[in-house]
């Protein structure tokens, strides 16, 4: 498989449990980048904490494995200061929208180019299976012991409000619209946002009897439609999965290079 | 457009957890877990080299070798 | 004749003039009283010399930006003070950690929580080495003067490079906001010390984390020839998590040691008048301006007074403040806070009860007639 050699081998079989949902974004994910064709020394992998963020370890690429919630302001460090860099953002769903929230917004309003991707399994799965922002309403966590009252984000309208130009969506069942997706992210130019709906068979699917792996990527098959889909007028509850946003606009930092190419002339 | 040719299934032992999700997504039902929860081929000569196992696997434990036919 | 190295300017201004000349090429900050001038004079700088500046959404990701900057290879720096400083201590541990150059500014207002922004203290020392959590060492510098805040800021970019650390400057709201004469050196004049990068060869394992025999990491840019893995949690000299009991403690170990191993080579101080001194005054920052101007008055009228001002409170130079101190019978700590160097003043002397506060804890600037009153006090003298 030639998407090994972007691999860091010797750390496998990695840390994830059997049929975790993560391990299939890191297989789409390098397929992704490998129909791009960069060079490895031009990639940075910036995550934060949880099973998620674990990725960045096992990619043989630059990798800053960073502190809970901000990955995305390390990442504009990153890219701010270099901007040839190719920057890809894996959170987990609590790292990217409660703790990060706030990054999240301002990353996606200021369109900087960075690729978030929200690998979200509705949990937090490190610390033992707590619920998340987007675990939903009348799930059970260890921390929801008589079932969840809070009402999850709907995480593609929240980046398309605060101004992300690409957001897109998927499952670790639609392997190839993931691959797809996540190379169409990767190469805008702009702020983009992937939400991959992701299973956590250990935490999130025995605490709900969402049953196995296997059973979890088969929910995913039967609950989600492309974009646009007739089936949602019947079943509001079905979840789309496509591109809801891609447009050009300005990147924040060619914006940035303009005003040091002003500031610059000023002096003169 | 040519048909690709089986070559192997290439099948890390290492690395495969026996999740079973190639297993279940196989269309020809291809694959098996044995007894150490490791996956099979137990009916090769099905394989159609639609290479989903390879594209679902968490572990990146399988991989379709394949000949291509001019 | 105009001298157009001369410049009129405050404190932050001189900050600003320090850091752009020892290289600055980014900075990430949120503005907050006494220290929005820095981050408003550099958004005006910066660009003019091709170097980035971007106002982030919080202090949190100010810190955390900057940490990503500086990997890339560029000179960081972030300004704050003290409820931004609070915000910024788990990814300034996470630099402590992971061994980041980058300088902090912290002028330091009225605390604790929003305190008094406009007004003066100095509350934020112990903030500064104990502010993040678990076992760790920083270096925190401090100036009274514009001269010396161009000079220490310089400095701080070089003992960032030099040791691979976090720099805190913690400057106060005097003297970050007065107005007083500054005289810009001459690029040269004052030495730089340029980030050590590998030498390694692409293709060749190199070790982000293994010091060579001087001590010293050499470090690798990100989107340069080596790929390796940077993170807060222990690690081995590649850079991956590790939690092997024998790694574990041998990088904490380096962590610290790196720092206190090397206090008299970053210890930074100025002293007046010691040799003969009955009475020592020891001070920092802008107490250290009042301190100073006691002991000048005082002298002449035959009081044996010194000053020892010290500029880096951490690592605490405790060996050289006992040495100076040795031969006095009073110690007088003069500082704009409940006695945080008074402390470890006290740790460091051979008799402690010979040490003594001279504070203020209002808000309002110490004035030397507040130091004369106490210490006619200290001295049974009353006021």
């Amino acid at each position: 498989m030639a998407i090994k050699d972007f691999l860091r081998e010797r750390f496998f079989p990695h840390i994830w449990c059997p049929g975790c949902g993560h391990g299939i974004v890191l297989n789409s994910l390098l397929r992704a980048i490998e129909k791009l064709g960069m060079s490895k020394n031009e990639i940075v992998v910036v995550s934060g904490i949880g099973c998620s963020s674990r990725i960045s370890g096992y990619v043989d690429f630059h990798t800053l494995h960073t502190i809970h919630g901000r990955a995305l302001a390390f990442a504009t460090g990153v890219k701010m200061s270099l901007p040839e860099l190719n920057v890809i953002v894996p959170m987990g769903d609590g790292d990217a929208l409660s703790i990060g929230g706030n990054h999240f917004i301002h990353a996606a309003r200021r369109n900087i180019d960075l690729t978030a991707i929200v690998m979200n399994n509705r949990i937090y799965g490190m610390t033992g299976g707590q619920y998340s922002p987007l675990s939903g309403y009348g799930t059970l966590a260890t921390t929801a012991p008589y079932t969840n009252i809070d009402y999850a984000f709907d995480t593609v309208e929240l980046a398309a409000a605060a101004g992300a130009s690409f957001v897109a969506r998927s499952t670790t069942y639609h392997v190839q619209q993931l691959t797809k997706i996540l190379r169409q992210a990767i190469l805008h130019e702009g702020f983009s946002v992937v939400e991959v709906l992701s299973q956590c068979p250990t935490y999130f699917g025995i605490q709900n009897r969402a049953g196995s792996a296997v059973d979890m990527m088969e929910y995913f098959k039967n609950n989600t439609i492309p974009i646009g889909s007739k089936a949602k007028k019947e079943n509001p509850d079905l979840i789309e999965r496509g591109v809801f946003v891609e447009k050009e606009m300005p990147e924040y930092c060619s914006e940035y290079d303009k005003i040091i190419e002003r500031a610059m002339k000023g002096r003169t | 457009m040519a048909k690709p040719k089986l070559k192997a299934h290439v099948i890390n032992r290492e690395w495969c957890k026996g999740c079973g999700i190639c297993v279940h997504f196989c269309p020809k039902n291809v694959l098996e877990l044995d007894d150490a929860d490791k996956v099979f081929a137990a009916r090769r000569s099905d394989c159609i080299c639609c290479k989903m196992c390879e594209l679902r696997c968490p572990d990146l434990a399988i991989e379709i070798e394949t000949e291509q036919d001019d | 004749m105009k001298n157009k190295n001369i410049k009129f300017v405050q404190g932050n201004e001189a900050c600003v003039e320090g850091a752009l000349y020892a290289g600055l090429d980014f900075f990430a900050g949120y503005p907050i009283t006494p220290s929005t001038e820095i981050a408003e004079l550099l958004s005006y700088r910066l660009p003019q010399k091709g170097g980035k500046f971007i106002q982030m959404e919080d202090e949190i990701a100010s810190m955390c930006t900057i940490i990503g900057a500086s990997l890339t290879g560029s000179k960081v720096m972030t300004a704050t003070s003290g409820p931004g400083f609070s915000l910024m201590q788990e990814a300034l541990g996470y630099a402590i950690m992971a061994e980041i150059p980058c300088v902090i500014v912290n002028v330091q207002r009225g605390g604790p929580s929003t305190g008094i922004p406009t007004h003066v203290s100095q509350g934020d020392v112990n903030q500064a080495r104990w502010g993040t959590h678990g076992d760790h060492a920083i270096v925190t510098i401090t100036a009274s003067n514009h001269q010396d805040v161009f000079e220490t800021t310089v400095d701080a970019f070089n003992i960032s490079e030099t040791y691979r650390t976090p720099v805190i400057l913690l400057y106060d709201e005097v003297v970050g906001h007065m107005r007083e004469r500054l005289l810009m050196p001459e690029q040269g004049e004052l030495p730089l010390v340029e980030r050590l990068r590998t030498s390694v060869r692409e293709g060749v394992d190199y070790h982000p984390y293994l010091p060579r025999e001087d001590g010293r990491l050499p470090m690798s840019d990100f989107g340069g020839v080596h790929r390796y893995n940077v993170t807060g949690l222990f690690h081995d000299m590649w850079g991956f998590p590790s939690d092997n009991p024998k790694i574990v403690h041998g990088l904490l170990r380096h962590l610290v040691d790196k720092i206190q191993n090397n206090v008299n080579q970053i210890a930074r101080f100025k002293e007046y008048f010691l040799e003969d001194a009955e009475c020592i005054l020891i001070s920092y920052g802008s107490s250290a301006r009042s301190a100073n101007h006691v002991v000048a008055s005082r002298r002449p009228r035959g009081e044996r007074l010194g000053l020892l001002e010290l500029q880096t409170l951490w690592p605490f130079p405790y060996d050289l403040v006992r040495e100076k101190c040795a031969n006095a019978k009073y110690v007088v700590v003069v500082e704009m806070n409940m006695g945080q160097i008074m402390q470890e003043v006290r740790k460091a002397v051979d008799r402690p009860e010979k040490v003594f506060l001279a504070n203020r804890i209002d808000g309002v600037f110490i004035t030397p007639t507040n130091i004369r009153d106490i210490l006619r006090l200290i001295q049974g003298k009353g006021v």
